[in-house]
């Protein structure tokens, strides 16, 4: 504080006291929250759906729970680093006279991009949908694999 | 973009519940969304278990305690590691006290595509009967 006042900065004028407080207790608050969410917290982007990506070898996975969802209701698309998913989660019409008890499960379209941290072989994407949990399998571009060097003598 | 029929679903994060029986096996579990509807002959529900496979699920009706349970077999395969982790996996669990009286030799359970659709039909009321005397 003292050094800061003499060196002139900040330049903003005379800080209070309180404002020094105030910036620890939000400091604080931050921290606080950020350790609430747990060590293992999730970083979702919240839109839907939430994605898991995993790396292994030569390829990326992306997995995303679409519980009803067939693979043909899904549209599917891939260029360069991106992957986009949309469609629409549609729930089947029951009896008019039903009475409902509960109702928590929603529908809605839905959309949502990707950006994978290496390019695509945009030709070998797979894509499968199993118990309502969708598998895309993207292949790594040949540019983006690691390439053994082999240097040369001269 | 969205019409006006049908709205942009908003991303959720599962809600994790804790059972009334301690857990054997370590794992996060999770309650599914239901809809659960009524007409004059049975009760539906359905519920949303994404990675459950048929054979994983277990539903149990006992003493008007309908409790369903469904185990998650983890997707990743060996050696896959994290780049993004949105949302975790675990068991499904959540039980139902159902009032109405359920005719158990015909109820009926599907699993498709991650949706359990669970037929409970409701037993047929009791008939009036008249009961003859039959003088000796």
């Amino acid at each position: 504080m003292l050094l800061r006042r003499r060196t002139g900065w900040p330049a903003w004028g005379w800080r209070s006291p309180f404002e020094e407080l105030e910036r620890m207790r939000r400091e604080m608050d931050w921290l606080n929250s950020d350790l609430s969410r747990g060590l293992f917290a999730e970083r979702s982007a919240g839109v839907f759906p939430l994605m898991n990506v995993t790396e292994h070898g030569n390829s990326y996975y992306v997995r995303a729970e679409l519980p009803g969802l067939k693979a043909d209701e899904l549209d599917i698309s891939v260029t360069g680093d991106t992957l986009s998913i949309s469609g629409e989660r549609k729930l089947a019409a029951e009896d008019e006279k039903a009475q409902y008890h509960r109702r928590e499960r929603e529908a809605g379209t839905f959309s949502r991009i990707v950006s994978l941290p290496g390019q695509i072989d945009v030709g070998k994407v797979a894509a499968c949908c199993a118990d309502g949990v969708l598998t895309v399998i993207l292949p790594k571009a040949e540019s983006a694999r690691p390439k053994q060097i082999a240097v040369k003598a001269s | 973009m969205a019409d006006s029929e049908s709205k942009a679903l908003q991303a959720k994060e599962k809600a994790e519940v804790s059972t009334p029986a301690e857990q054997t096996r370590p794992g996060l579990v999770y309650t599914p969304a239901v809809d659960i509807f009524e007409t004059d002959k049975e009760i539906t529900l359905l519920a949303d278990m994404p990675g459950v496979k048929a054979g994983d699920l277990d539903i149990d009706l006992h003493d008007n305690v309908l409790t369903l349970n469904g185990e998650v077999q983890a997707p990743e395969g060996d050696g896959e590691v994290d780049v993004i982790r949105e949302y975790r996996t675990g068991k499904y669990y959540r039980q139902f006290t159902l009032s109405q009286v359920i005719d158990q030799a015909k109820i009926d359970a599907e699993l498709k595509d991650g949706v359990l659709r669970l037929k409970l039909p409701k037993v047929e009321a009791a008939q009036p009967r008249k009961i003859a005397v039959n003088t000796a």
